[in-house]
């Protein structure tokens, strides 16, 4: 067998019922690993806390009242709030804050017998796409350490993926599930805008915001995005409310017949060659499997950009103004005024790139201005989102990459956020539209110290089930979603 | 909505009385704090006087996380209104987030609603003594209070209370359409009732249930409309009055003087009786509005607005103009009637008993408020019932009792309601005297007793009848029917 912590979160959980292994015993042994850990990638854990709660999910496991995920250790990212451990979100601003609640999807993951062994850094609020916004430090890519994990669901990519923790919470507000995955080499997916409750996920733009499971492959994102939605109509208004479905009945459908639409603006100018081979190699893998592909057009994705970076900073500008320094949270030491106290707080307590956001937000919703960018913004929006209703009418799935390159390095677009903006232009889309899309490992780089390369496939809505489908598939013929870079850095990847 | 009063009423302009040559122009925002148990957008309670910070829950405290979820019986209360004020309900209206610091405003913004209210239009209708008027409405709108800064307990310090935070207000905003003081303070107290009436506010002025602001400006008739400035927080109707003429004479004396009026907001001193400018226009805010994301569109169905419909009480107009077809009263006692609906119901129920609406009206108008006056009593404790008001009544129309009597029988019942009336009437000697043979036999006493008297009427003196009048009804100890007695008398002294 195995090392424990190279098992997925299917085979982990079905030997935790069979007593092949024990709570306490994989708790443990993630424990060891998150607390020798280099890449940064936790911002807190609590080994008392979560043998604790190993133990309780023993007792469940012996008595027969366990959950569907019984002693899984599972790690959150810190923009979700928790009761046992400090929330900061990657902020200066609230560092230590202890949460008064769980998260509904901490809750949910607790109640499906998930043991969390802590929180995972990310960019502050969620803001960035390197994981270098933190203001605890970078996350360091763990393929090659001069690289970024991608973000801002950094932490979360990393661990997954130096095997840290067998899975982990994130959420995608441009992206943020779907590249980190890409960059470290692990599935994740980003469902449909509501399908999962945002109570007590720190808003980074409430309109886009939506978390997700990430792992190692699309079975196991199957079984914790089960557990992670449904309805929460009594705490959060924009979730849909419909019930929990069990996203492993699907998975082995056969994709004969399959229609997968190819946009081509997602291949033009700018994508990496060596992307572009592996996205073509991962469309003969389908081919194989019975698919088939049609040519479809997205016109307005190159828009997405800007929209994205008018709505978001919107939001955010105004989700981010209650840390003011009054209530909890980051207070400057010397003020002389209230406004002073305003102004102190909230300079020093927050990152440059988030206020970067909220000073772009602040100036697009204002007097004079609202008309020309945040409601013509909207209105580009929803063009995004009919391209793509257009587009479901020919196809069933949508396939591209991710991002246009592997991880870049650290440090490499500081000087320049533009550059990362303009990286996100292939995750945007879905996000702008609502639509549930996930990221898959389907090739490395071709480098000294090879990459992970994602491909994305982008669903119609509450369509995640065929999503899973269509990428478990894929994976029962790959193996890229196998590798790890814990394994000798010599494997050969094909 | 019954309309045949407003038929006949005229537009304000055409009533205008002026003020050294200038009209006074006046438009109201009203807040109304609605009657809900629970917060507009949590479900902390909304009950006045707790200890600060006891009905304050995440969502109140801006926790991060923490997501709104619209609670129904706030809009409920929209509906109430729109529906008493024969307004359109909107099927459709958003919340918009108004973005401010202020320290009693945890999350930074206040939610409102800004493009689309959810009640559009409508007309509150009233009398200014006998002139029916009308009072347009621009809407009213869903949204939520702040919090409390309290100055004084903290030295150098100030306290927030945010158990008001959250409360559900409807923003009741008018045309201005008012031209005087009095017509402004008869608008707010014709508002006021319609929303107790309704229940959909308590209307208590002190614990700032009902909050006025009242939009004031001056202008040569026939002119375009004057820079308006603003009164905040009119907490009494005294107040208001008291407040809007300051204000108008004081801009017609900066006109008047060659100055202009600087468009501001303003507070009344009820200490001093004058207003005094808090911020000017220059100082206004860019409140950045936009949608709130955390929030879908209110959507209210025609079934629903039929569902609450179905629940409205007779409305207070309609039931005066019944009042006064169904029972042939003058407009004034139908709308005096028609104040509360306790009142109103306690007119019909006496009626019921006696029926005699015009000398039940006048019972209860009368001698029954003015008792409930002095002993601060509201009508829905009176010790006397509609059932034994109307029993005196009928007595009254019987002439079994004279007035005076029946006032000393509501005395008696009034101290003790238990007593039974005709036994009262008994032993206190309060059954009136209608039999021409005993009134004959008293005259024959009184005209013996009083020759002087009877010379001078015959002289000419009116005076002098009434002098035998008071002997009679003395010596009859107020029993005696006195109309029966002056025909009497006069006939036997011709």
């Amino acid at each position: 067998m195995s090392s424990i912590h190279d098992l997925t979160v299917f085979e982990l959980t079905r030997a935790l019922k069979t007593k092949t292994l024990g709570a306490v015993e994989v708790a443990e042994h993630f424990l060891d690993r998150v607390e020798h850990e280099k890449l940064g990638s936790f911002l807190s854990h609590n080994r008392d806390t979560t043998i604790k709660s190993a133990r309780a999910s023993q007792v469940k496991l012996n008595s027969n009242k366990a959950g569907q995920l019984e002693g899984l250790p599972i790690g959150h990212k810190d923009v979700f709030v928790t009761k046992d451990f400090p929330s900061t979100a990657g902020s200066k601003m609230l560092e230590s804050y202890m949460s008064s609640f769980d998260a509904t999807v901490v809750a949910k993951l607790a109640n499906a017998g998930c043991v969390t062994v802590g929180k995972l850094n990310c960019d502050e609020f969620a803001m960035g796409s390197s994981n270098e916004n933190s203001a605890y430090g970078p996350v360091l890519n763990p393929w090659d350490n001069a690289k970024v994990p991608g973000g801002s669901s950094g932490g979360s990519a990393a661990a997954v993926s130096a095997r840290l923790i067998p899975a982990a919470t994130g959420t995608d507000t441009g992206g943020s599930i779907r590249q980190p995955a890409s960059f470290c080499g692990i599935t994740g997916i980003k469902p449909t805008y509501g399908r999962i409750s945002r109570y007590g996920m720190i808003a980074y733009a409430s309109s886009l915001d939506q978390a997700g499971p990430m792992a190692k492959d699309a079975q196991d994102c199957a079984l914790l995005l089960s557990a992670m939605c449904s309805g929460d109509p009594d705490r959060d208004s924009t979730s849909l409310d419909i019930p929990a479905e069990d996203y492993t009945t699907h998975l082995n459908d056969s994709l004969k017949g399959v229609k997968i639409g190819l946009p081509i603006e997602f291949f033009g100018e700018g994508l990496d060659t060596g992307v572009r081979k592996a996205i073509e190699l991962a469309i003969d893998v389908f081919k194989d499997l019975g698919a088939e592909f049609v040519s479809v057009s997205l016109p307005k994705t190159q828009l997405s950009i800007p929209v994205y970076y008018i709505i978001a900073p919107a939001e955010a500008s105004s989700n981010l103004s209650r840390f003011d320094g009054v209530r909890y949270g980051y207070r400057a030491k010397e003020y002389t005024d209230l406004i002073d106290m305003y102004k102190k707080s909230r300079s020093q307590g927050l990152g440059e790139e988030v206020k970067k956001r909220i000073m772009t937000g602040a100036y697009v919703l204002s007097h004079g201005y609202y008309d020309a960018y945040y409601l013509k913004a909207q209105k580009i929006r929803r063009l995004i989102a009919e391209d793509f209703s257009a587009t479901y009418k020919k196809c069933d799935v949508i396939l591209g990459p991710v991002a246009p390159t592997v991880a870049w390095g650290l440090n490499e677009k500081i000087a320049d956020p533009i550059s990362s903006y303009l990286a996100d232009i292939f995750t945007l889309p879905a996000s702008l539209a609502g639509l549930p899309a996930m990221s898959v490992p389907c090739g490395m780089s071709d480098a000294v110290k090879p990459l992970p390369i994602g491909m994305q496939l982008i669903g119609n809505y509450l369509q995640e089930s065929k999503l899973l489908n269509v990428a478990h598939m894929f994976q029962t013929l790959t193996h890229w979603h196998t590798l790890s870079p814990t394994q000798a850095k010599t494997d050969s990847p094909l | 909505m019954n309309n045949s009063i407003s038929k006949n009423h005229q537009m304000p302009s055409e009533v205008t009385s002026l003020i050294q040559g200038y009209e006074v122009v006046i438009g109201f925002e009203t807040h109304a704090q609605l009657l809900t148990k629970s917060k507009i957008f949590s479900r902390a309670s909304t009950q006045f006087g707790a200890q600060p910070n006891t009905q304050a829950c995440a969502v109140d405290l801006a926790l991060p996380g923490a997501l709104p979820v619209m609670n129904i019986k706030a809009v409920e209360c929209a509906i109430r209104l729109g529906l008493a004020l024969g307004s359109h309900i909107s099927s459709k209206s958003i919340f918009a987030r108004k973005n401010y610091f202020y320290p009693d405003l945890p999350k930074g913004y206040q939610i409102s609603q800004f493009e689309i209210p959810v009640v559009q239009g409508g007309e509150v209708q009233f009398f200014l003594g006998e002139q029916p008027k009308s009072v347009r409405l621009v809407r009213a709108h869903l949204e939520e209070d702040a919090g409390k800064s309290l100055h004084e307990d903290f030295v150098g310090l100030s306290g927030i209370d945010l158990n008001r935070a959250g409360t559900p207000l409807l923003e009741i905003v008018t045309e201005p359409d008012m031209r005087s003081s009095q017509e402004a303070v008869a608008y707010a107290k014709e508002l006021h009732k319609i929303v107790t009436w309704i229940q959909v506010c308590d209307g208590n002025m002190q614990e700032g249930s009902f909050r006025c602001d009242a939009n004031v400006s001056v202008r040569k008739p026939g002119q375009p409309l004057g820079t308006r400035r603003e009164i905040k927080n009119l907490n009494s109707f005294k107040f208001m009055q008291q407040a809007i003429d300051y204000e108008v004479l004081w801009q017609i004396e900066q006109i008047e003087e060659g100055k202009k009026i600087q468009q501001a907001t303003v507070l009344f001193d009820p200490e001093t009786g004058e207003t005094r400018s808090m911020r000017t226009k220059e100082d206004a805010a860019d409140y950045r509005y936009f949608p709130d994301p955390d929030l879908p569109p209110l959507e209210i169905s025609a079934e629903w607005i039929d569902q609450v419909r179905a629940s409205m009480p007779e409305l207070p107009r309609s039931m005066a103009e019944r009042f006064i077809k169904e029972y042939a009263l003058p407009i004034y006692d139908a709308s005096t009637l028609t104040q509360s609906p306790q009142m109103a119901a306690f007119f019909e129920e006496t009626v019921r008993h006696c029926g005699q609406p015009k000398l039940a009206s006048n019972w209860v108008m009368g001698e029954l408020s003015r008792k409930l006056n002095e002993e601060s009593v509201h009508i829905q404790a009176c010790p006397v019932s509609a059932l034994q008001l109307g029993a005196i009544v009928s007595r009254v129309a019987r002439a079994d009792i004279s007035n005076s009597s029946a006032k000393t029988l509501l005395d008696s019942l009034w101290s003790d309601p238990s007593a039974d009336i005709d036994a009262l009437i008994q032993s206190k000697g309060l059954k009136q005297v209608n039999d021409i043979g005993a009134l004959e036999k008293l005259i024959d006493t009184i005209i013996s007793g009083n020759p002087d008297n009877v010379t001078q009427y015959k002289a000419g003196k009116e005076k002098a009848f009434n002098a035998l009048i008071g002997q009679a009804m003395k010596a009859s100890k107020g029993q005696a029917n006195p109309q029966q007695l002056t025909e009497l008398l006069k006939k036997r002294l011709q």
